[in-house]
């Protein structure tokens, strides 16, 4: 017989190492992000500044810190449109592509005939679809919110019914020998099925929302961070264009992490495996 | 030779069921007759595409009979299954992962109007979790357990509305040896307590045998009744059952009777 068991001494030092480990490969996962973000914008800086290049073409990171800084009380007064547009264009485009994708699963009928003209208006670009909108709904926020909210209706549609559909088919058997409702296998079956891909489908929809608020503010609009981006772009007042961006991303992203938020606290468990 | 029909609990007469897909009719089952009696165990023996989950689901009214007639309690499949007379386990557990065990045996009582149907003095999913071996696994989810965990789980859920026919679609076939080998004599163990009729659907000899008040041993292609027989084994039984000699000797037979 061998003996390989540690003693005690031994096995406190193998776990004492293993925590060190574990501690220093988390610091490395929080740190290295942080040391790629500030190499990319010394780099940026020490180009700016080496190549000298004219503040109208590109401003260094620090002018545009000083922007932030200096116009913070307008860069917020014009970030409230676009949230509030991309915000309610969010909620309309999903609301509307949950409840159709709920309609396209119980009537195949209806999906069949109009899923061609759901597709046949995605491939028109925003770009393109904005003017069609201004001419429609007018210079005010509707316009910025119906495009937003068409942005985000396609990916959720076609998520949200392939999340309801793609049941396990032993589970929709289990429902009927329990003789279950339609009513109840929507809502205990298929509407729980579809969370973990109904949110997939948001977490893009928080970006492309954004996006779809300021490309609408771009065709004639006063107000907003696409009025900001094309105002200081004219005035060649790069840190202005620059400091813009950066508050038209960083509400991307909050956006985004709150969405994501949500998921964790609504979806706790794993989607099977291989579906 | 009429039975009692107080005593059946399901009579399936000349059941034929074909499948007619673009290609070509394919015939699941052919000409197929048995009886089980209330109470009663039956082992539903017999290679792969012989039939054997067709006629659970003939049976559990998922699928229509295409000639022939099957009556379950005396009355048609479907409203055994409308009065919830009826539990299933599938081949994979298919229990909901965004439910936790105890939730996914309650989800019987939710739906379908379950929870009037129950039997009073029924037990309850606490009390089936127990019953199952998974005391204290209440709480997890799905994802969290093991497969053999899994399909107690789904036992569970298909003994909690109380069905007076239990059947199961090969739940065992995807775990390993001494899981199954467990979970067999455990099952054992519940037909005795809850005393339903089961039916029972696997490809192992040893398996049917075990288990099996009576083995109906079936041929493919298309599937059709090859022999019934009945164990005659005693009722309490231990794995090592399997070594007796009469035990051997009908897995022999059965062996040739598949064979053949």
């Amino acid at each position: 017989m061998v003996d390989v068991a540690l003693n005690d001494g031994e096995l406190a030092h193998a776990e004492a190492r293993f925590r060190a480990l574990r501690i220093r490969a988390r610091w490395r996962r929080r740190i290295l992000p942080v040391v790629g973000i500030a190499g990319f914008v010394g780099f940026w800086a020490a180009l700016v500044y080496v190549l000298k290049v004219p503040p109208f073409v590109a401003p260094s990171p620090v002018a545009v810190l000083q922007k932030l800084l200096d116009e913070f009380p307008k860069l917020m007064a014009n970030l409230g449109p676009t949230a509030v547009e991309s915000i309610s264009g969010f909620a309309l485009g999903n609301l509307t592509a949950i409840l159709i994708a709920t309609v396209f699963v119980h009537k195949k009928s209806l999906e069949d005939a109009f899923f061609p003209i759901v597709v046949l208006i995605n491939t028109v670009p925003v770009v393109a679809k904005a003017p069609i909108l201004v001419l429609l709904l007018g210079n005010g926020m509707e316009p910025k919110i119906a495009i937003a909210a068409l942005i985000c209706f396609f990916p959720t549609l076609v998520n949200m019914v392939r999340g309801l559909e793609s049941v396990n088919p032993q589970a929709l058997e289990l429902m009927r020998v329990l003789s279950a409702s339609k009513a109840e296998v929507f809502f205990k079956l298929r509407l729980q099925n579809s969370l973990p891909y109904l949110f997939s489908a948001l977490k893009i929809a928080a970006s492309t929302a954004v996006i779809g608020a300021i490309v609408g503010e771009w065709i004639g609009s006063t107000a907003g961070i696409g009025a900001l981006i094309i105002q200081s772009m004219y005035a060649f007042d790069s840190a202005m264009l620059y400091a813009t961006v950066v508050v038209g991303s960083t509400f991307s992203v909050l956006f985004f992490l709150t969405i994501t938020l949500i998921e964790r606290v609504l979806v706790r468990w794993k989607p099977a495996v291989g579906t | 030779m009429p039975v009692l029909a107080h005593s059946t609990a399901i009579d399936c007469r000349d059941l034929t069921v074909r499948f007619i897909t673009e290609r070509r009719t394919v015939t699941a089952l052919e000409r197929v007759s048995f009886t089980v009696d209330r109470g009663g165990f039956l082992a539903l023996l017999g290679p792969s595409g012989c039939g054997k989950s067709t006629l659970l689901r003939v049976i559990a009214d998922l699928v229509p009979p295409t000639t022939g007639t099957v009556s379950v309690l005396g009355g048609k499949p479907e409203e055994a299954r409308r009065q919830r007379a009826l539990g299933f386990v599938f081949q994979d557990a298919a229990l909901l992962p965004w439910r936790t065990a105890l939730q996914n045996v309650e989800l019987p009582l939710e739906v379908g109007g379950g929870a009037e149907r129950l039997p009073k003095g029924a037990p309850t999913p606490r009390e089936l979790l127990r019953l199952v071996g998974l005391d204290g696994w209440e709480a997890s989810f799905p994802h969290e357990l093991s497969g053999g965990m899994r399909q107690r789980v789904a036992i569970a859920r298909a003994l909690v509305s109380a069905p007076r026919i239990l059947l199961m679609d090969e739940p065992f076939g995807a775990l390993d040896e001494i899981t199954r080998d467990r979970l067999n004599e455990e099952l054992r163990r519940i037909w005795q307590d809850v005393q339903t009729t089961i039916l029972f659907v696997t490809h192992s000899i040893y398996e049917s045998l075990f288990l099996g008040e009576q083995v109906l041993v079936l041929a493919a292609n298309p599937g059709r009744v090859k022999n019934i027989i009945a164990t005659n084994l005693p009722k309490a039984r231990h794995l090592s059952i399997r070594e007796t000699e009469p035990f051997m000797r009908l897995a022999a037979d059965l062996r040739r009777t598949l064979g053949s």
